[in-house]
């Protein structure tokens, strides 16, 4: 390719490159793909206790999460990161081991507020302490429960681990 | 010298002498081939791109996190079948409603009996249904 000052390359951002005189974008198709699946990260809603309360007000007008392609699905097989919302107890372990495997790749776990971290000021003989004792969580929220800023950032720490993956995409890995 | 359209309707002619090319429908064939390479397209490249991991415990019916219990099929009620039938009868007669409307002002007064006549004889078969209980649902 000729490169002179009107087809030289510019380096919009990192590894997303622009020929001004064409008016292409030249990238990554790992770019493209994380790009796609962090702006519509669709959660399937867990919320077990008072943190459900804070999820449902992050989802509503004021904190508005559908800005951030958040939109609430009810059924694990269309939802890509399941947000453990509250206090979870030794008899809803298997409930929510099932539907989490029913979720398909790629999927994500947040862990939000302090007793779905790590068991809260709940230390008794029926609750769990941490959900990732029996789930691998990604994103640790802690707050008891975490203002509505603090959730949305939790998300966004979810989209930034998203967009440093690389070659998650394909059928035959 | 000749364009291009006829270049290729001259082509056609000379091996099928009596072939009819309607020429203005050409947009429609192609709007046709781009709606299947589109949608099978999108789907071809969901396919490459999706990550495929099957196991046992992924393929489990969901029923919110309990294992499954009971028949997925039940029985449902035969009213569907009725109202489904009813419908398609009186959509047929409103397809040929339509282009009598269209053409009733060139044709006149014998246009009207005739379509009172095919819609009363639909009617009777209406208020059979009606009073035989069709749109009965409880």
């Amino acid at each position: 390719m000729i490169l002179d000052s009107t087809t030289a390359l510019v380096e919009a951002e990192e590894g997303v490159k622009v020929i001004p005189a064409a008016n292409t974008i030249i990238t990554t198709i790992d770019k493209l793909v994380n790009w796609g699946r962090v702006s519509s990260v669709w959660p399937m809603t867990f919320g077990l206790a008072c943190c459900a309360i804070e999820m449902m007000t992050t989802g509503s007008a004021h904190y508005d999460l559908d800005r951030l392609g958040v939109i609430f699905r009810g059924s694990p097989r269309q939802s890509d990161v399941v947000i453990l919302a509250g206090t979870v107890s030794k008899k809803m372990v298997p409930v929510i081991r099932t539907v989490y495997d029913q979720m398909p790749e790629p999927r994500y776990v947040i862990a939000m507020g302090s007793c779905a971290c790590s068991g809260g000021i709940f230390d008794t003989y029926s609750t769990v302490q941490g959900a990732d004792t029996f789930l691998p969580v990604d994103v640790y929220i802690p707050g008891c429960p975490p203002r509505p800023e603090a959730f949305i950032q939790g998300i966004i720490k979810l989209q930034e681990k998203i967009k440093a993956e690389y070659f998650r995409w394909s059928r035959w890995r | 010298m000749l364009d291009s359209g006829t270049n290729f309707r001259y082509k056609i002619i000379r091996f099928m002498p009596r072939a009819f090319l309607p020429e203005e429908y050409l947009p429609v064939i192609i709007f046709m081939v781009i709606i299947l390479a589109f949608g099978f397209g999108a789907i071809l490249v969901g396919t490459i791109f999706r990550p495929r991991r099957p196991y046992r415990e992924k393929l489990v019916p969901y029923e919110s996190g309990n294992p499954p219990v009971g028949e997925p099929r039940s029985r449902f009620s035969v009213r569907f079948y009725i109202i489904a039938m009813l419908f398609v009868i009186f959509d047929v007669e409103a397809v040929f409603l339509y282009p009598w409307a269209i053409v009733f002002d060139q044709i006149g007064i014998y246009a009207f009996v005739e379509m009172m006549l095919f819609i009363i004889i639909l009617v009777v078969g209406y208020i059979y249904a009606w009073r035989k209980d069709a749109f009965r649902w409880d």
